[in-house]
């Protein structure tokens, strides 16, 4: 492996019949990824089932529930590598009653892969699954027109389908998008190019996701650096340390900067930025360091060290585009503890502006109910602000979860507007 | 000029110590479970940098079967030492002599199951709401659907299908009395990320990750070190093979592979040869089909 090969996240999003399965054991079979006692155990698996030859599909087998009903119920995560890049699958189910594991899986991909049947084209599923990219900012799409052996490998069938999703995307905040017609079944442009479709001049799946460009999804501009913990060390030769530990956020810090911690206000310069036993000049994202400043000044966990000409927005209110996640309904106006970056605090809901219909994308706003995998945007008030950006600016600091005091779970998940 | 992006390993080494202290940001007794395998002697290291220029503030846990290697033993109080951290041992022993698990019989018995138990009662006498594992979702179908925070009930048990959901990377480690979690810091790691980490970090491990060797026997498709706590059958031979062992359990079910890399970069470019998984060789995990997914939902590690 090369010292500049980078990591890449993507999330695959399919229910039961459109070959997501075949596609990621595909992927994970010609990148040689599987390995042999793997692949003895699920010929056995296909033997046993009298399907024809081995089904690829069975390596995305996870819990026994979901072997026994042949379907993804949660995130599964899955890793290959090739000689270009490391590889993070989150598989998830694409049901509509997902929805919630669809988001979760999409909150740290850098790309989304939306697969389409070729027989059948764009149907609301494709819509529900390129809205929740847009929702959660994926920077990049990929569309795998599949099974093109079922419709002769026509071009006319894939340009048609093309504009289908240029229409429904045209609507939606997707900046980066590619089409790929493919036989996921065959193995035909996911690892390898057979002869099928000369008229496609691109590239194969896995050509793509290791050229793309990636290092950009990353905000470098907006230097952010929620405090996870502050270092204190009790022993001689480090006597006055005080470091700031976390991960930067967004953006890039460097030694001499003028700081300001938010939210107290207090300014300073960062005298020092460490990483074990190295004193680094700079630190970017999503690295994890432990900042020391020329000030002694009072920060604790949930504080934001941030440059001091470009500040987020502290504030009390907020407006999200909002996930919900439990079986529990939400409550109006009730209390929840809500986690944002580092900092946690309370919150009420103080309004449901509008419900999204999810097949329609079209807005309700009379509905004000919030159940299991409903996505609205509402109000939020908070008992002491945050330092938020807008999500659309930067996934990480523009991101909340709401937790349920009662239960403890999770039961929402926001994208600050 | 240089570069605003980091290379994969750099990435996951941030992304684990982000995980390690929010584990000491939101828990009040956490632990890191230490067997003296390579994921668990990672795990203490990215701690060691997450901390620094502090000690690591957690103590290691080990949960001994009595069954070990001697040298993992041997390796677990030299890292003590070095680290100045407390060791906090569960006996499977003394849960036997106490009659809270009865060990099992017949040719293939093992304590493997029984350390849950073991686990569960050191993690409630300690009062433990955390322990960090070496777990990695690429090593089982159970594991890959693992959170980086994952809830145990106050019976210790894990129910995969209510898990808590885990979005971007906040982390939700709020629970009741009673209840712990348990955290994977590598839970995006895979073999291969260990091993070239292993290596670019120089991290010392247990001798037995390299060829040397060894009297073994051949069962279940493996050369099992031969122990005093082996019942041979009537026509199994004793034999010495150089072999390595690819994973660290008990000396009674960790299986070893036929090999001559003695070096970090030998066992790397073996490993990255390899045609099997990595817990192949592991007999605990090939009793069922869903062997790790039963001993997950009791509280297993």
């Amino acid at each position: 492996m090369l010292d500049n090969n980078q990591l890449l996240r993507f999330t695959t999003a399919g229910s039961v019949d459109d070959g997501k399965s075949t596609l990621i054991g595909r992927l994970l079979y010609d990148s040689k990824s599987i390995f042999e006692d793997q692949l003895e155990a699920i010929t056995k698996t296909s033997n046993k089932k009298g399907h024809e030859g081995v089904d690829l599909a069975l390596f995305t087998d996870g819990l026994r529930d979901e072997r026994e009903q042949g379907i993804t119920i949660d995130v599964a995560y899955r890793y290959f590598t090739t000689p270009k890049r490391k590889f993070i699958i989150a598989d998830t189910p694409g049901h509509i009653q997902y929805t919630r594991n669809m988001v979760t899986g999409a909150s740290t991909a850098n790309v989304a892969t939306i697969l389409i049947d070729a027989r059948k084209g764009v149907v609301e599923q494709t819509k529900r699954h390129a809205f929740i990219a847009s929702l959660l900012q994926i920077p990049h799409i990929i569309v795998c027109i599949n099974k093109m052996d079922l419709v002769d490998y026509s071009e006319e069938v894939y340009n048609k389908i093309i504009r289908q999703f240029e229409d429904i995307a045209s609507k939606m905040l997707v900046t980066d998008v590619r089409f790929i017609p493919m036989s996921a079944l065959n193995g035909d442009n996911v690892v390898n190019k057979l002869d099928n479709m000369p008229w496609y001049q691109g590239a194969p799946m896995l050509h793509t996701l290791e050229t793309m460009h990636i290092s950009s999804d990353i905000n470098k501009v907006d230097a952010r650096f929620p405090v996870q913990t502050v270092l204190r060390p009790q022993n001689d030769s480090h006597r006055d340390y005080r470091g700031y530990a976390g991960r930067v956020a967004s953006g890039v810090f460097r030694v001499g900067d003028a700081i300001t911690v938010m939210p107290s206000g207090f300014n300073s310069i960062i005298k020092s930025i460490d990483a074990l036993d190295k004193n680094l000049t700079e630190a970017y994202a999503p690295m994890s360091v432990s900042i020391t400043l020329e000030d002694d000044i009072d920060i604790s966990r949930g504080d934001m060290i941030v440059r001091s000409n470009n500040k987020p927005t502290a504030t009390q209110d907020i407006e999200v585009m909002l996930c919900w996640l439990n079986n529990k309904p939400a409550k109006p106006r009730a209390k929840y503890a809500i986690q944002h970056t580092s900092n946690l605090q309370q919150a009420m809901i103080k309004d449901v502006i509008y419900k999204i219909d999810i097949n329609t994308l079209g807005r309700n706003t009379e509905d004000k109910d919030l159940n299991m995998n409903d996505i609205a945007k509402l109000k939020i008030r908070t008992t002491k602000p945050l330092m938020v950006d807008a999500y659309r600016e930067n996934r990480s600091t523009g991101s909340i979860v709401l937790i349920d005091t009662t239960t403890n779970e999770t039961v929402a998940a926001g994208m600050i507007v | 000029m240089s570069k605003y992006y980091l290379n994969y390993l750099d990435e996951l080494e941030s992304e684990a110590i982000f995980v390690l202290r929010e584990v000491w940001a939101q828990f009040e007794n956490p632990v890191i479970l230490f067997s003296g395998g390579k994921d668990s002697i990672l795990v203490t290291h990215l701690a060691k940098k997450a901390f620094y220029p502090a000690k690591i503030p957690f103590p290691l846990m080990h949960v001994d079967t009595g069954h070990n290697f001697p040298e993992t033993i041997q390796f677990r109080d030299n890292t003590i030492t070095e680290l100045g951290v407390e060791l906090i041992v569960g006996s499977v022993q003394e849960s036997i002599d106490e009659g809270r698990v009865a060990e099992e019989k017949g040719k293939n018995a093992t304590r493997n199951a029984l350390q849950t138990t073991t686990l569960l009662d050191a993690i409630e006498s300690n009062k433990i709401d955390c322990a960090i594992g070496g777990g990695r979702r690429d090593e089982e179908k159970a594991r890959a659907k693992e959170r980086f925070f994952s809830h145990r009930d106050d019976f210790g048990q894990w129910d995969p299908k209510n898990q808590r959901p885990e979005l971007w990377n906040i982390f939700n480690g709020k629970h009741f009395e009673g209840e712990h979690f348990r955290a994977f810091p590598i839970s995006n790691w895979t073999e291969m990320d260990v091993w070239n980490y292993i290596k670019r970090e120089n991290i010392a491990i247990p001798s037995l990750y390299f060829a040397h060797e060894r009297e073994v026997v051949w069962r279940q498709d493996t050369w099992i070190p031969y122990s005093e706590f082996l019942v041979l059958e009537e026509h199994e031979e004793v034999v010495t093979k150089k072999i390595r062992f690819r994973t660290l359990g008990d000396i009674t079910i960790t299986g070893g592979d036929e090999s001559e890399a003695d070096t970090l970069e030998k066992i790397a470019a073996e490993v990255a040869g390899m045609r099997n998984t990595e817990r192949g060789n592991r007999s605990d995990d090939k009793r069922s089909e869903s062997a790790m997914e039963d001993r997950k939902r009791q509280g297993y590690f």
